[in-house]
């Protein structure tokens, strides 16, 4: 997804890239894809936020941040949660894609590998510790809500991984 | 009040998200083991906040000052309209993932259409929701497998919880008048025309668990009227414990 499909005035970018998930902290909203839209009208900033999950604590946490990232600069916010289109994994961007390997969760498979490794046991995600695909799933839900728990077979690291949501 | 209706419609399947929420919030903590109170407890997230969903709604079309929270805390019992099957305690873990199961089938067989909805804001609510539910799904169908197929304590304990749940399935499909009335205006679904393939596709899964389904001719049901059972006021002391003693008391 890029900007412009997203809509944000691109003079708030900067401050909304300070803004991180709560949860997965080397995110920012930005990377995440959940800012869907972001204008600034007299002095006030309406930012439009979709929940990754209907109830993802960490929506409450982000309208709060936001409000707290703007008022330096005199600015209000009003964040309104909007629900369609549903936001999936394919909204991270590819750097936010690369920020999570290196802190540690597995990057979402596409969708049909996914459901290889949630429903069948396919050895497919990718240790983010050693990088090997010996991995098995552990439990389909995970420490948040869009994540699962994964055991890789050869640095026997437990890991997050990522699930593919469309 | 604009449409008593839709409002009326609204709660009814809220409250189904609301009370299963809460059953499975009980077992934070306490589950068998830590990958299951994870996945109870997060099967509960996703189910509370499509709560919170459809109750903002219904606080913003109620055209009274109310909010979500005054919703889900300051009603009496008799006001709750969810279907008796979801607010059955957790017996044993077979009776979780057995309430679980026989109500993710009908939940998803209703968002499926719900999200055709006339109405913008539930249709949304119901796509969301599809793809949580459908996860939900398949975790409940996957343990009534391999309890159903497993040794003969977990085959036993699996048919006591079955048996004694599927009374409360076939409430699920009684029409209300808010359901008939939101169904005509192609807003609502309609519930009665979802049993037939409910039922197959549990049976099917029965039958791949090695579990018989129950032949019974009697069904209860009351819930949808408000008529619950008798561990629903439990279950709504603890719900509602903090409003009721600290009266408006906010986070």
């Amino acid at each position: 997804m890029t900007l412009t499909q997203i809509n944000i005035d691109t003079h708030l970018l900067p401050i909304l890239g300070q803004v991180s998930d709560p949860e997965i902290p080397v995110l920012t909203v930005l990377d995440l894809g959940v800012i869907r839209e972001a204008k600034e009208k007299d002095g006030t900033v309406y930012v439009k936020l979709t929940p990754t999950y209907s109830g993802c604590p960490a929506m409450d946490v982000i309208g709060d941040d936001l409000k707290i990232a703007f008022a330096p600069l005199g600015k209000k916010v009003e964040v309104e949660l909007v629900l369609a289109p549903a936001w999936s994994t394919d909204w991270i961007s590819e750097s936010g894609l690369q920020k999570m390997e290196i802190y540690g969760i597995a990057r979402p498979l596409s969708e049909s590998a996914d459901k290889d490794v949630l429903l069948a046991g396919a050895k497919k995600v990718i240790c983010p510790q050693c990088k090997s695909t010996n991995t098995h799933l552990v439990s389909q839900f995970g420490s948040t809500a869009c994540k699962a728990l994964f055991k890789c077979e050869a640095c026997l690291e437990p890991f997050d991984y990522f699930k593919c949501l469309k | 009040m604009k449409s008593e209706h839709l409002y009326n419609y609204i709660l009814g399947i809220a409250d189904n998200s609301l009370i299963l929420g809460q059953r499975l919030g009980e077992l934070c903590g306490h589950g068998p083991s830590l990958e299951t109170d994870i996945a109870g407890t997060n099967i509960s997230l996703d189910l509370i906040g499509q709560t919170r969903s459809y109750y903002q709604y219904a606080a913003k079309i109620s055209g009274e000052n109310k909010t979500e929270d005054d919703i889900a805390f300051l009603r009496l019992e008799r006001h709750y309209k969810n279907v008796l099957l979801v607010e059955q305690p957790n017996t044993h873990f077979g009776y979780v993932m057995g309430r679980q199961y026989l109500f993710d089938v009908f939940h998803l067989l209703l968002l499926q259409e719900l999200q055709f909805s006339k109405d913008e804001t539930l249709a949304a609510i119901a796509k969301k929701g599809i793809k949580e539910v459908s996860y939900h799904k398949r975790f409940s169908g996957d343990w009534i497998k391999r309890l159903g197929d497993g040794t003969p304590e977990s085959t036993a304990k699996m048919q006591e919880a079955i048996d004694d749940l599927w009374p409360y399935t076939q409430e699920l499909f009684d029409m209300t008048a808010a359901d008939t009335a939101m169904a005509q205006k192609g807003i609502g679904v309609d519930v009665s025309k979802l049993k037939e393939s409910y039922y197959k596709e549990v049976t099917d899964l029965c039958e791949l668990a090695t579990l018989k389904v129950p032949q019974i001719a009697y069904f209860s049901r009351g819930g949808k009227k408000g008529v619950h059972s008798e561990h629903m006021g439990y279950l709504l002391a603890d719900l509602q414990y903090m409003q009721r003693t600290y009266p408006n008391m906010q986070w």
